[in-house]
């Protein structure tokens, strides 16, 4: 079986956008997006327990290397990296149609994506990438086993949980809650550098580079600004009234 | 009875950091050489045993698949890294013979300009650099970006980086270094195995090289073992410093003394600040203060704020934003507290770990890659074919012996005890020793401990700045600002006595720039509890000079430094 | 402009969230509404749609859509979207929308801008406001092509008065890819309110170093109730072991932006500001008069905790009971 897990290479610390460019700028450290270290836990797992493959897949700049080495480190046995200077400031219709042209080529039986990207807030990209695959998708698993070709998924939802069951291939996001993802041990972080790395292209992949990049963006970003204040702020000292300043306070903001 | 912080020893014994591997043989991870620390020195160490190798192939094919491993308990190599820094290029021309020029490194250029001033409250006197200060012909750097370079080096001469790894017990089998034991990783808060725990490995190697710095760990374990410690005691310094954006570049680089330290000899406050540029759009600016001090209430991070509102440094920063704050201590006995030996069987040490600084210079880093070099080269000499290792491992003594390293070192010998006499006096005197090139006897005063200061209380505090957010920063939103983001469950790495005096409690709340330490509630008599707040220490290892003693935390935690 | 809303059902309710975008729709300019809706059982809520908003609503009614399951619900919108010409599509955000818009942009090639709090019509074109890192920045997007398709951040919009008018209805025929039919649910359980965990929950009081001591986290606790929310912690709290780590609010501990963030005792350092900073309504009680907390809070009161918050706890159990 072949499991392939989706993994993204974020800026870690202070973020700041890019006034010029009005992307984040990605030129400072990064690490591997930990939402996304939960899904590799998953996948890590379910290799336990039979002879699996696990492929980690990034698409970023060259330095999403580093958060992919991590992927090995943890036990992934192999990487792969689609890299294109064509590829930057793709938004989620062109970044979907690239990964899910190089995930085509790997024919993985099951995938994997954590539950958001720690830069983009963003909780969507899996189910694009399904549709782009014709694959059933589940997300928020909290609970994920396979059985006989058959995933069977505990799925968190505001009401509580549904427990799905779909035929393999499939496409599933993990929530943070399904595990505690291992810390790669020294010899896993020493064996990283032998195993097989490859790196795609936009040719590679026979993507157009118009398809890509912002030229194969469908959104833009118009402007930044401060976000509104939060208004006046009131300061009150108590004199025996302040619970019930309180109380008129939520009131007025419809919050009881 | 005057208190002092060594009346409280910590519960830390070196000897339990020293053992024999405990990994069944073939789970051990065997290298070639392995160096603790991706610093400069370390790094310089890597650089130049991947030359070596390059140059033969065969001492390489016999070290295995790994011939040279830098463990780094840091992020990555620099996130644990802050200095100046000015650097005497020196060492880079020895390291690099000409394969990268100074202009491929990545620096903030050569030094334009020099100026010194002796600071009153209000007002500044600029006084001539005194000759320990003159800077010219040495560069700029930010250490952390320094070190990020220098490994990308050394990974291209085939060493293996190794961070988020720290160091923890020495490995020592029938008398001799054979590697060190990593640490553990996922425990919880009581030393309880989570459910991700993963257990430190053995790392062996044929040669060890310790370059962890500043209170390297294990560079204090082994100097306890095999009884290396030097004709003096160590003694530190405290540098806390910040990184701002200016609109308006600073050309020269700055040092000042006087306010806001105390000049009269019973307070102790030996130390100055620093203010360089970092190309046109940053500086750097920088307190340092002896950890010899005396008054419980002296806060290192804010006399730097103190510094800051000084009208002539407010200027400099107006309209600016602060980027980056650091803090880190210097080891600051020189020549006299350098351990006897430098090498043990199987071992090596380096750097600032043993203390290579020349404090009245503010210069380390160059020793510090100077070191790592020779420490490469007899690490070589020791794995050639028919080589004695214990011969060629004291090569490296006898190199450091010859080198600008050690003559530097006890030209400027005296000089730091001196200014414990006093700002005035000592000034005097360490110009005239340096006119006369460390020739100048004045006898040897004996240094003592930081941590057997005796304490007093002036009501220092009471002056320090209130926090504007804005020119002044409260200790909290520094820390942020380093990048640490500690896993908070984890055992804390701190070892202090839990119960101690008011005053030895109120001495280290100040001290610490990461406000790790509150006094907790009271006996009754003059004794507090300590309360701890371990995932806030930036690991500056100030603690270990005042009486208590830092131990390597969990691999990656810390402060994520990228431009101190 | 034609808009169409994804309105999302639980059980025989509409959910708020996506009546708060209906309600946003119909404020649009020349904007022409539809809703649709899927599901067993649903064409019983075309009348409230209606009455919302909607001058249209779309029904694919048919008791094996009822599961919550994204894929299916795609198929139909894509329909509809294509059959009837809507250039705008507008989803309230939840874990069943995220995935149904997320599907549809990449069915229709469209764009897609989530985590909107706000859209507007300026010079015919539309222009979407999220905030972003830790809404410290406020970024306007728009879109290039049509269709043009918007999540949004649950909350957003009050809900609307309601018209009153009724819609036209229309069946949706529906067809269902292969891939759509293949997950199924096999059972759900709903979660029992033992109060809302601190991530879900609207409404979270915290308790810090303020408190005093370990004990008084039954402050917290009872007003907690009392509202209805959840209980969480500072960083130091937890160090110094009074309440559980679950509960760290903070830089290292849990990331939050409820409804209401009630902060008891909470000086405000940065740590813990940022685990919560983006929360709607922050109201903080604090002795200390230059706690950095009163920086950022709507409504600061100085004073003591233990005087105000048993007083807080009795008057908001009244308001709730009357």
């Amino acid at each position: 079986m072949k499991i392939a897990v989706c993994v993204k290479h974020v800026p870690e610390g202070s973020s700041r956008i890019d006034p010029g460019s009005k992307r984040l700028d990605r030129s400072g450290e990064g690490a591997l997006n930990h939402f996304d270290a939960n899904a590799l836990e998953e996948a890590l797992r379910l290799k336990a327990d039979s002879e699996t493959e696990v492929v980690a897949v990034s698409l970023g700049p060259a330095k999403a290397a580093d958060s992919l080495r991590k992927a090995l480190a943890m036990g992934a046995d192999r990487a792969l990296l689609v890299s294109d200077d064509a590829a930057a400031g793709s938004d989620l219709v062109a970044t979907s149609k690239l990964l899910a042209k190089a995930l085509e080529r790997e024919s993985a039986d099951l995938i994997l994506f954590g539950q958001q990207a720690s830069d983009s807030d963003g909780a969507v990209l899996w189910a694009a990438v399904a549709e782009r695959l014709r694959r059933p998708v589940v997300s928020q698993a909290a609970e994920l086993s396979l059985h006989d070709g058959t995933l069977k998924v505990k799925r968190q939802t505001e009401f509580g949980y549904d427990v799905i069951e779909a035929a393999l291939p499939a496409v599933v996001a993990v929530s943070d809650a399904i595990n505690e993802p291992r810390y790669p041990s020294l010899k896993g972080i020493m064996g990283a550098k032998k195993k097989p790395f490859d790196t795609l292209s936009l040719d590679d992949l026979g993507v157009d580079t118009a398809e890509a990049g912002e030229a194969g963006s469908k959104t833009e970003v118009l402007a930044l600004s401060d976000p509104p204040s939060r208004g006046d702020a009131l300061k009150i000292e108590d004199d025996g009234g302040a619970a019930q300043a309180i109380v008129d306070f939520l009131a007025e903001k419809r919050l009881l | 009875m005057a208190v002092h912080a060594s009346d409280y020893p910590p519960p830390f014994v070196a000897s339990q950091f020293v053992a024999e591997p405990t990994d069944p043989v073939d789970e051990r991870i065997e290298v070639g050489v392995l160096i603790v620390g991706a610093g400069p020195a370390g790094l310089a160490c890597a650089i130049r045993l991947g030359q070596l190798l390059e140059e033969h192939p065969e001492v390489a094919d016999r070290l295995g698949d790994v011939p040279v491993a830098v463990v780094e308990k840091g992020k990555q190599p620099g996130s644990h890294l802050v200095s100046g820094a000015v650097i005497n290029p020196r060492a880079f021309h020895r390291l690099f013979k000409g394969r990268y020029r100074l202009e491929d490194l990545p620096s903030y250029g050569p030094v334009h300009g020099e100026a010194v001033y002796v600071l009153a409250r209000r007002n500044s006197l600029r006084i001539p650099p005194p000759p320990t200060m003159r800077n010219h012909g040495n560069w700029i750097f930010s250490l952390s970006q320094l070190a990020r370079w220098l490994a990308e080096r050394a990974e291209e001469g085939g060493a293996m980086i190794l961070p988020e790894t720290s160091a923890v017990t020495l490995l020592v089998s029938h008398g001799r270094v054979v590697g060190i034991r990593t640490g553990d990783k996922g425990r919880g808060r009581d030393g309880e195995p989570m459910g991700n725990y993963e257990p430190g490995a053995d790392l062996v190697a044929k040669v060890t090289v310790l370059a962890e710095g500043t209170q390297g760990h294990l560079t204090g374990v082994a100097l306890d073992r095999f009884g290396l410690g030097g004709s003096e005691p160590q003694v530190w310094e405290l540098g806390v410093k910040e990184v701002w954006r200016v609109p308006r570049p600073l050309r020269s680089v700055v040092h000042t003394m006087g306010w806001p330290l105390r000049t009269r000899a019973r307070y102790r406050e030996f130390g100055g600040s620093f203010i360089y540029p970092m190309g046109d759009e940053m500086l750097t600016i920088g307190m340092v203060v002896g950890l010899d001090y005396r008054d419980v209430e002296l806060s290192p991070h804010d006399l730097l704020q103190e510094l800051k509102t000084h009208p002539k440094i407010a200027k400099l920063l107006q309209g600016g934003e602060r980027i980056g704050w650091g803090a880190k201590t210097i080891p600051s006995g020189g020549f006299h507290a350098l351990p006897q030996r430098l090498h043990a069987p199987g071992l090596l040490l380096c750097g600032d770990g043993v203390g290579m600084v020349n404090v009245p210079r503010l210069k380390g880093i160059h020793y510090a890659i100077e070191s790592g070099r020779l420490a490469a080269e007899s690490a070589f000499a020791s794995l050639q074919r028919g080589a004695t290792p214990a011969t060629s491992l004291a090569s490296y003594d006898a190199a450091v012996r010859e080198s600008f390293i050690y003559r530097d070192l006890e030209e400027v010998r005296d000089m730091r005890q001196v200014f414990g006499r006093g700002f005035f006096v000592g000034g005097a005197l360490a110009s005239a020793m340096t006119v006369s090139k460390g020739r100048l006897e004045i006898g040897k005063l004996r240094a003592e401990p930081d941590a057997e200061q005796p304490l007093i209380r002036t009501g220092r505090a009471a002056t320090y700045p209130a926090a504007d957010g804005k020119l002044t920063f409260d200790k909290l939103s520094s820390v942020f600002l380093s990048g640490n983001k500690t896993r908070d469950d984890q055992p804390s790495h701190i070892r202090v006595a839990q119960k101690v005096h008011r005053d030895v409690a109120d001495l280290w709340v100040h001290m610490c720039p990461a406000q790790v330490y509150e006094v907790g509630p009271s006996d009754g008599d003059e004794t507090v509890t300590v309360q701890v707040s371990p995932s806030n220490c930036v690991q500056c290892g100030a603690i270990t000079a005042k009486g208590g003693r830092l131990t390597p935390p969990e691999g990656g935690s810390g402060p994520e430094y990228t431009l101190t | 402009m034609r808009v169409l809303v994804f309105l999302e059902h639980h059980g025989a309710e509409l959910q708020k969230g996506s009546l708060g975008v209906l309600a946003k729709a119909a404020t649009l300019s020349d904007a022409d509404v539809a809703a649709v809706l899927v599901g067993g059982g649903v064409s019983a809520l075309a009348a409230e749609a209606g009455s919302n908003g909607a001058g249209t609503v779309y029904v694919a009614e048919d008791d094996s859509l009822e599961p919550p399951l994204p894929q299916p619900r795609v198929d139909v919108l894509a329909r509809v979207v294509r059959d009837g010409g809507y250039e705008t599509v507008l989803f309230a955000n939840s874990v069943l929308a995220a995935d149904v818009a997320a599907g549809l942009a990449a069915r229709l090639e469209a764009g897609l801008n989530w985590d909107l709090v706000d859209i507007e019509s300026r010079n015919g074109a539309l222009v979407g406001k999220r905030p972003a890192l830790q809404d410290s920045i406020l970024v306007e997007v728009g879109w290039k092509a049509e269709p043009r398709l918007a999540l949004f951040r649950a909350g957003s919009f009050d809900l609307p008065q309601g018209t009153g008018a009724t819609p036209r209805i229309e069946n949706v025929p529906v067809e269902l890819e292969d891939f759509s039919q293949s997950a199924k649910v096999v059972s759900q359980e709903q979660e029992e309110s033992s109060g809302p965990s601190i991530e879900d929950a609207d409404i979270i009081v915290a308790g810090g170093r303020g408190l005093g001591a370990p004990e008084s986290f039954t402050l917290a606790e009872e007003l907690a109730r009392a509202l209805g929310g959840a209980v969480g912690a500072t960083r130091a709290v937890v160090d110094a072991g009074w309440y559980p780590y679950a509960a760290q609010i903070g830089q290292t501990g849990k990331v939050v932006s409820p409804k209401l963030y009630v902060a008891l005792g909470i000086s405000g350092a940065i740590q813990h500001k940022v685990g919560m900073q983006s929360s709607n309504v922050i109201v903080a009680i604090n002795k200390d008069p230059n706690a950095p907390i009163f920086e950022f809070s709507d409504l600061g009161v100085v004073g003591d905790v233990h005087e105000v918050v048993p007083k807080l706890t009795e008057l908001v159990k009244q308001r709730k009971s009357a």
